[in-house]
């Protein structure tokens, strides 16, 4: 399995949130998204996506864009496929049995699922960072250069250095961290891991950053410090993040989109979405009602 | 959108936000019940009655300050969003509009008692009774409207600021040709003027109320003639 590029995350447990699913009354109603799922720049462009793990639907017929330099929060109830959405950006979806997707899914116009795509450097472009940290029990250093080392992007010694300390930095970490990146990334404390995970995800350029719960594991601090890096990072990249902290999404994205039991129910401006939102489960939903 | 305050998953946050509510509506009562004061006193040179409202006027100062300190609460501790946020940021405004009718009440009372000081003034009482009565229906008019959520009525209630105003302007014009015909009557009927100007100020903040019944309820800020917004 060559899946280990960026990370070896607990992605195996989606497959659970279909068996939430079934027992929810189906909102059938539902089936236009309400606000601006489409943007003028995209980056990532999704049409008509559907999810199956085996028989049951886990998405239904998604479309989005997420815009270039972006940050785009995927908000909604637990087994409201969110996190199975982000997973469809660089076909982490693969690796669990009985996962199938379907519909058009573009990376910078190119298909994400074809044929012909090598999920090896596409998952080098659309990198990921997971709910728990979960560094390599390697070193420091060997965390972040192990991507680029097994990409190829770099092999002599003094460029794995430069690209490890410009990614601890970019990380908001090399302070911390530069005088000990022998010791084990295990190590560090949990902000500080999650940190490291966004340097190793960021040490092979990617051009997307997925995130699913990167903060939830994390004490306010160091989620604040997360935050604010996400913020940074968006001059560089795009970022599609999936949070269960609704005040997470509102400080972070610029777009929010909310899903409903595998519907995409409004996308909208972060600002739109929190102060008046068009559809009235998404209300329901940011204002703790649950309808 | 339908407005609900009452079915969050926390209970405590729909107490909270009910009994801002609440607060609201009862300091708006209060208002209510001072600007009727005030113009009776007035009307009725009841210097007792004007004195009483002056110190009631201390409770509504109060009840601001208190309104103001649970908004802050609820928006610390529950980071209210969307509606809930709007009716936390709807009250807060209407609080400062009904302070500030309260002070406009506290200034008529200040009238009456210099009018039974210095003796009643000649002309301008059936104007300020009359201004008097628009303005009152309106302020009634605007809670009532925000206790319903009432889109329609705010904006019935919200016109007729403009009648109020064009009653204003006119009775200034006859309060000035009068002072130009008798001129000893200049500070008396000046006591009538700045209690027109207040009258009419009261119906400005009706106005304000209504206002945020438009963006409480259609999330549009219709506020400085901005009523495009509202779609």
């Amino acid at each position: 399995m060559t899946t280990m590029t960026l990370n070896v995350g607990p992605a195996v447990a989606a497959g659970t949130e279909t068996a939430e699913q079934e027992s929810v009354k189906t909102n059938a109603e539902i089936v236009k998204t309400v606000g601006q799922p489409f943007s003028d720049d995209a980056k990532l462009k999704m049409r008509n996506v559907n999810v199956f793990y085996g028989e049951a639907q886990a998405i239904h017929n998604v479309s989005l864009d997420i815009g270039r330099n972006e940050v785009v929060a995927m908000i909604g109830p637990s087994g409201c496929g969110k996190s199975t959405f982000l997973r469809c950006l660089n076909r982490m979806n693969d690796t669990i049995e009985g996962c199938r997707v379907e519909g058009e899914l573009t990376l910078d116009d190119e298909p994400i699922y074809g044929p012909k795509v090598d999920v090896v450097p596409l998952r080098a472009r659309v990198g990921m960072v997971f709910q728990k940290p979960n560094p390599f029990p390697k070193s420091i250093y060997d965390n972040v250069a192990y991507g680029p080392k097994i990409h190829g992007i770099a092999s002599r010694r003094a460029e794995l250095d430069e690209i490890v300390e410009n990614s601890l930095r970019r990380a908001g970490l090399w302070n911390e961290v530069k005088d000990r990146l022998d010791k084990p990334g295990t190590g560090l404390s949990g902000g500080q891991q999650q940190r490291l995970c966004i340097a190793r995800a960021i040490a092979v350029s990617p051009e997307v950053i997925l995130m699913d719960e990167p903060c939830s594991a994390l004490d306010p601090i160091a989620t604040a410090r997360i935050e604010e890096l996400i913020d940074e990072l968006r001059e560089n990249y795009t970022i599609a993040i999936v949070t269960h902290s609704m005040q997470q999404a509102a400080r972070v994205s610029q777009r929010t989109a909310y899903f409903h039991l595998g519907k995409l129910v409004e996308v909208n401006d972060t600002e739109t979405v929190f102060t008046n939102p068009e559809h009235e489960l998404t209300e329901a939903y940011i204002t703790g009602r649950f309808g | 959108m339908e407005m609900h305050f009452d079915q969050h998953i926390s209970r405590q946050f729909n107490e909270d936000l009910e009994s801002l509510k609440t607060e609201m509506l009862e300091m708006g009562g209060k208002v209510t019940r001072q600007v009727a004061d005030a113009v009776d006193a007035l009307a009725s040179a009841d210097s007792e009655l004007a004195e009483k409202v002056l110190r009631v006027e201390e409770e509504i100062d109060r009840a601001e300050m208190e309104l103001d300190e649970h908004a802050t609460l609820i928006i610390a501790k529950r980071q209210p969003a969307a509606s809930d946020l709007r009716m936390v940021m709807s009250v807060i405004r209407i609080a400062r509009d009904l302070e500030r009718v309260g002070d406009e009440a506290s200034k008529v009372a200040k009238m009456a008692i210099a009018l039974t000081d210095e003796g009643t003034a000649p002309r301008g009482y059936t104007e300020i009774r009359h201004i008097a009565n628009a303005v009152r229906k309106m302020l009634n008019d605007a809670l009532d409207a925000y206790t319903r959520f009432d889109v329609k009525s705010a904006m019935e209630t919200l016109a007729e600021d403009e009648q109020v105003d064009m009653d204003y302007r006119s009775a200034v014009r006859e309060m000035i040709t009068y002072m130009m015909e008798d001129p000893r009557s200049i500070s008396r009927v000046m006591n009538v003027l700045w209690t027109l100007r207040s009258l009419e100020r009261i119906g400005d903040h009706a106005k304000n109320i209504c206002e945020q019944v438009v963006y409480l309820v259609k999330g549009a800020d219709i506020r400085h003639g901005n009523e495009q917004n509202l779609r």
